[in-house]
């Protein structure tokens, strides 16, 4: 169930140049939460009308952690915000991530694609690994936390200026060739990633969830305006569906 | 102070105990909102639009954010009539709301099948959609001409045994020659504005940011147009009016009325926060309140025009 709550940004950390870290005290949202892959939606501002969906990060019994790129004028004045500001939080929002404590998963995250994973790291226990994909080295996130939380953590960046040059769905196919007995693979990315590693779990047989976004208003599901196509020609909404979906039921085509 | 103003209007024959109801397509069915607070608090919920089938609507993106405002171009989707009465309405009546559905036809019989199987399913009111902006078929086509206007809500008022609000569209040279023939042809009462038609573009990569190109804009950008159209028409015709377009507040609530609106509804301000239509009706009291007035319904058509 979600709640609409004044959140008390307890610390704001800069991670790279766009990247920023907030943890808000909301224990009523931390409470709600059901598991990896939620998200919420965060009034950015009088002058902007709609509120910015942000996928939680992590999270505990009192707090809650978001990472957030700037993208435009919204996150931009998150941004500018710092330890002691408050925040119109609501939230936790959306289906996160089907998932048990335990599990040997391959979390996939591109970009600011990357937080979300984290969590469902920390709620997997330690029995998760990673393959991570950055633009390049100086966008690079969370890696020590990744370290600590995963069995083990590959990287790749697109100019090969951090790990191997190239995009997550190579290494994810090294993975999934090299290790039979992942139970899923997980991804948070863009939309063209999240297709190439669905393939790639698909070719391999592995069930594949993806985190997907779509320009979004309500975030509850009452506007229907995050309509996202269905492999089935059906439409479901991003904001209350999802943001997790099953692999196969995404329509790919653009 | 405030207990003491009378919340309690009158739509059509319809009794809200306040004047604040939910706009359609803001809304859905109410169980996302209901979810943060009773629908019981709210006057009425005008339901997410409803056609005689299924509808997927339009492919994303379908929302631009604009200066104060939204682009949408939703596209009507919806479960279809029989969903709704079978699923939607059942629930609905668990609480106490006026509720009011909303409907778009591809043709005027259309309109009269779905008000006859709404009449039978115990609606409190029809809101007929003559004004999408984001359909191919009637919807709009039907809002801008007054002879189609009129046939459509002729139509519907013959198969309905239930109210019957025609919703207008603001995108008209003369809103009051809508509004006139609407209830030549009998309505009962009018609901204004549907949305204005707009457009945004990615200067980037130069395309328009909604997949269909242009949509509908609504929000606090649209309310002075809002005002001054449910203005004219309530100079116009003698049937009430629930007023709509960028209330976000009590004081933009007041305004509505003032020009002449029965009652409003809030929608787009709800995305901004779920809790707008509960913080519109304590501003639209405590205005009432503030200038002694003993029934909300005193503020209808208030106006003193220069």
């Amino acid at each position: 169930m979600p709640v609409q709550a004044v959140c008390t940004v307890a610390e704001a950390v800069r991670l790279n140049e766009f990247a920023y870290s907030f943890t808000l005290e909301a224990p009523a949202l931390a409470a709600a939460i059901s598991g990896p892959g939620q998200f919420v939606h965060i009034k950015c501002g009088h002058s902007r009308l709609l509120r910015r969906p942000i996928s939680i990060c992590d999270w505990d019994g009192e707090t809650l952690r978001i990472v957030f790129e700037v993208r435009g004028e919204g996150t931009a004045w998150l941004a500018r915000r710092s330890a002691g500001d408050r925040l119109d939080v609501l939230g936790p929002l959306g289906q996160g991530f089907r998932m048990a404590r335990g599990e040997k998963l391959l979390l996939v995250g591109g970009g600011i694609g990357v937080p979300p994973m984290l969590g469902c790291a920390k709620y997997a226990g330690g029995s998760a690994s990673a393959v991570l994909g950055f633009r390049a080295a100086d966008r690079a996130m969370l890696l020590e936390a990744f370290e600590e939380n995963c069995k083990a953590v590959s990287l790749c960046s697109d100019d090969g200026t951090l790990g191997v040059k190239g995009f997550v769905d190579a290494l994810v196919c090294e993975w999934l060739e090299k290790e039979k007995d992942f139970t899923s693979v997980l991804a948070c990315g863009p939309r063209p990633m999240l297709r190439a590693v669905a393939r790639a779990a698909a070719r391999y047989g592995v069930p594949c969830q993806v985190s997907m976004e779509e320009r979004m208003a309500c975030g509850v599901g009452a506007c229907l305006g995050c309509a996202i196509q269905m492999a089935d020609g059906t439409i479901k909404h991003v904001c209350k569906d999802g943001p997790v979906f099953a692999a196969e039921e995404v329509d790919w085509n653009d | 102070m405030t207990e003491c103003v009378d919340l309690s209007v009158e739509l059509a024959g319809v009794r809200l105990k306040n004047p604040v109801v939910v706009a359609s397509g803001t809304f859905g069915f109410g169980r996302e909102y209901g979810q943060l607070y009773a629908l019981s608090e709210l006057g009425g919920i005008c339901c997410k639009g409803l056609t005689l089938h299924p509808r997927e609507g339009n492919p994303p993106p379908r929302i631009a954010e604009t200066p104060m405002g939204i682009l949408n171009s939703v596209g009507l989707q919806n479960p279809g009539v029989d969903t709704f009465i079978a699923r939607e309405l059942p629930e609905l009546r668990r609480h106490d709301l006026a509720v009011i559905a909303n409907i778009s036809g591809n043709t005027p019989e259309e309109y009269g099948v779905i008000c006859g199987k709404l009449s039978e399913a115990g609606v409190d009111l029809i809101e007929v959609n003559i004004s999408c902006p984001n359909v191919k078929a009637g919807g709009l086509a039907y809002g801008t001409k007054p002879e189609l206007a009129a046939e459509v809500t002729e139509v519907a008022k013959r198969h309905a045994s239930v109210p019957v609000m025609v919703k207008l569209s603001p995108n008209v040279t003369d809103i009051t020659e809508i509004a006139k023939a609407v209830e030549g042809a009998g309505a009962d009462a009018l609901s204004l504005i549907n949305t204005l038609r707009g457009m945004r573009i990615d200067v980037n990569t130069r395309r328009p940011i909604l997949h269909m190109n242009t949509g509908g804009l609504s929000g606090p950008a649209v309310l002075p147009v809002a005002v001054r159209m449910v203005w004219e028409v309530a100079g116009a015709v003698k049937i009430p009016i629930l007023g709509m377009g960028g209330v976000a507040k009590g004081e933009d609530a007041a305004q509505l009325m003032l020009a002449g609106a029965s009652a409003v509804a809030v929608g787009t301000a709800c995305f901004d926060d779920p809790f707008v239509p509960l913080k519109v009706r304590d501003g639209l009291t405590e205005i009432a309140a503030a200038q002694g007035l003993a029934r909300i319904s005193d503020l209808t058509g208030g106006v003193k025009p220069w």
